[in-house]
């Protein structure tokens, strides 16, 4: 009899102890890119771009090349990277005060030039790291330790939609917005990621996805808590879907894959189609 | 002199009429530049002006980064990669990038950045001035690590200098700065734009991310949180100094043998005290320069050396005296060590360097 192997751990993947917190968005997020660069064979020339924020671990858990970046720099990095080596396949991981707050200008600048390279967001609206201030993506009326009454719209403005705003550059050719609550949406956020790695591959453009995630530490709830408050609560103010996608053969897939969120496809030209 | 690098000789060869922008631009290209990010800023844009036409014909990248942040951190991700990285800029657009340079003398990543100073502080003005040479030699950005810095003094220099920078960043797997002003960077001079040695071949394939092809993955990071790591990275990046204070030192000393006074400068005010002590010989006085061509290392037993043999000095520098703390560190409280500066743009005449030596030498 033989046996067939139907689920292990990705080849990319480290097979060390994950340190991340329980309930932590970052280890299923880790096990999904490591999924793709299983899948489209990109070990040998990946190089991963890590943030200021939990994630700057990444290297200990990503069997590829690796480099750390200021915070919210990495897209920056990543832009020098591709620059300097074209045929590297370059990601980076950010957080949502990395890539949403203090890299705001890189994040917008990189996106706009249509650099090729992927960017993976993980929106837990919350500053994790530093122990749980309000970040860019904090809900309105959520505590956080620098928004002690609940953030207000009037003093803190309101939380800013990064899957939305990427859809508006010329330069991106996909950008969709997943959350990590339950297995079928898990199977969702895995297809946007292959997505996303899929243009970069094809030289297409700048690919984004905003990975909704709960951050149980912070938010002081249990994970079984904080899944409910992705359902509820985050992914009412961040609608799901796919915001663009204008990759070649787009339409026939992930407009049938898109569902019932408000989300539309964005038009624009695809750049860097060389 | 130094074992390792030495400044370029008397050249020759085909004389152009550059200015000193170019110069330096002409410098890195010949160096075998691949990758260059800059942002707009006065006195220094014929640089990336220049580049972008020339770097792109000959398969390097150019791009036009949306902020000095943005370009020292493309210039991070460039060098990781085993390429030869630039950035250029001046006065405030130094300051933003304080944090990346720290974070490549961290990750003891080797680029070139050019400093075309310009006065402050704050906004300033785009006249010349020497007042980053603190920012320079110190470190500039957080922790303890030092930027290598090569001053040039003339169009040839900001060639040489240049070409030389990518080969001493190689080396040491360190950023090098190169420390010039507005003078330096929009004077025409005559100088000759072909490299002054032959390059470097210096293998990078045991450290660079290239992707991880047969080889196990590799890491780029200065965070280093297991243990006392972190004490440990100082303590090799320390050893390291020590090795560019031996192996690196340059300068220059003119008139200095029988010199009763050295004037101590470098860049533009060298090149005015220059002028002044020539004059001064014409009138009978013994008076030399000596001029550090790298300010970090500063050439320390070689102006200790002349310490031990002439009575007395004068530093010249446009600003109010910050290398000057070097000098009277290195000779001594024992001997005479006079100032003459000027700052936020006033460019000392070379009749008030003559003034100023007259009095330091009676």
């Amino acid at each position: 009899m033989t046996v067939k192997k139907v689920f292990g751990r990705p080849e990319s993947l480290c097979d060390v102890p994950n340190l991340y917190c329980s309930g932590c968005g970052h280890g299923v997020a880790h096990r999904l890119v490591a999924e793709a660069i299983d899948h489209f064979g990109l070990r040998d020339r990946t190089v991963a771009v890590a943030p200021a924020g939990c994630s700057v671990l990444l290297y200990d858990y990503f069997d590829v090349d690796s480099i750390e970046s200021a915070h919210g720099r990495a897209l920056a990095v990543g832009t020098g990277i591709k620059r300097a080596n074209p045929d590297l396949f370059v990601f980076t991981y950010q957080g949502d005060g990395d890539l949403a707050s203090i890299g705001m200008c890189e994040t917008i600048h990189t996106a706009n030039r249509g650099e090729n390279l992927t960017a993976i967001f993980i929106n837990n609206a919350v500053y994790g790291m530093t122990g749980g201030q309000m970040a860019p993506t904090t809900l309105l009326g959520q505590t956080t330790t620098t928004t002690p009454n609940g953030r207000c719209a009037e003093m803190e403005g309101a939380p800013m939609k990064m899957a939305e705003m990427m859809a508006t550059f010329d330069g991106v050719v996909y950008s969709e917005r997943v959350a990590l609550y339950d297995p079928r949406q898990t199977i969702r956020a895995r297809k946007a990621v292959f997505k996303a790695f899929e243009a970069q591959i094809n030289n297409e453009g700048f690919g984004f996805v905003e990975i909704l995630a709960a951050c149980t530490t912070n938010l002081k709830m249990t994970p079984e808590r904080a899944q409910q408050w992705l359902v509820d609560d985050l992914c009412e103010t961040f609608p799901l879907g796919v915001y663009k996608d204008v990759m070649s053969g787009a339409k026939q897939e992930s407009v049938a894959s898109r569902e019932s969120v408000g989300a539309t496809a964005g038009s624009g030209s695809v750049k860097h189609a060389d | 002199m130094n074992t390792v690098f030495t400044p370029a000789a008397q050249r020759n060869g085909k004389l152009t009429l550059v200015q000193g922008n170019i110069a330096l631009a002409e410098g890195a290209l010949h160096a075998g530049l691949d990758c260059y990010f800059g942002y707009p800023i006065t006195p220094q844009n014929q640089v990336p002006e220049y580049l972008s036409a020339k770097l792109p014909e000959r398969g390097g990248a150019f791009v036009q980064a949306e902020s000095e942040l943005a370009s020292i951190n493309m210039v991070l991700g460039a060098a990781s990669t085993g390429a030869r990285a630039m950035t250029s800029s001046s006065g405030p657009g130094i300051s933003l990038m304080q944090e990346g340079i720290s974070f490549l003398a961290g990750d003891e990543l080797p680029a070139v950045i050019a400093n075309v100073m310009r006065c402050g502080p704050g906004m300033g003005g785009i006249k010349p001035t020497q007042g980053d040479y603190y920012q320079a030699t110190r470190g500039g950005g957080h922790g303890d690590y030092h930027t290598i810095v090569l001053a040039p003094a003339s169009a040839q220099e900001m060639f040489d200098l240049t070409y030389q920078a990518f080969d001493v960043a190689d080396t040491y797997c360190n950023p090098v700065l190169i420390l010039a002003d507005a003078i330096l960077g929009q004077m025409k001079e005559p100088a000759v734009l072909e490299p002054p040695y032959e390059r470097k071949a210096i293998k990078k394939d045991d450290w660079s991310l290239t992707g991880a092809a047969g080889r196990k993955a590799r890491n780029i990071r200065s965070m280093l949180l297991a243990g006392d790591d972190q004490e440990q990275l100082n303590y090799k990046l320390e050893k390291k100094y020590e090795r560019v204070k031996q192996e690196l030192p340059m300068w220059e000393c003119i008139d200095t043998e029988d010199a009763d006074l050295i004037v101590v400068a470098f860049g533009t005010s060298a090149r005015i005290s220059s002028s002044a002590a020539r004059l001064a010989r014409a009138e009978g006085l013994k008076v030399g320069v000596f001029r550090p061509i790298t300010l970090f290392p500063f050439p320390e037993e070689a102006l200790r050396d002349l310490a031990s043999k002439v009575g007395k000095f004068l530093v010249v520098e446009m600003n109010l005296g910050q290398m000057l703390h070097d000098v009277r560190a290195i000779v001594g409280h024992d001997i005479p060590v006079s100032f003459y500066g000027r700052p936020g743009g006033g460019v000392p005449t070379v009749r008030e360097v003559l003034e100023n030596i007259k009095e330091s030498v009676s």
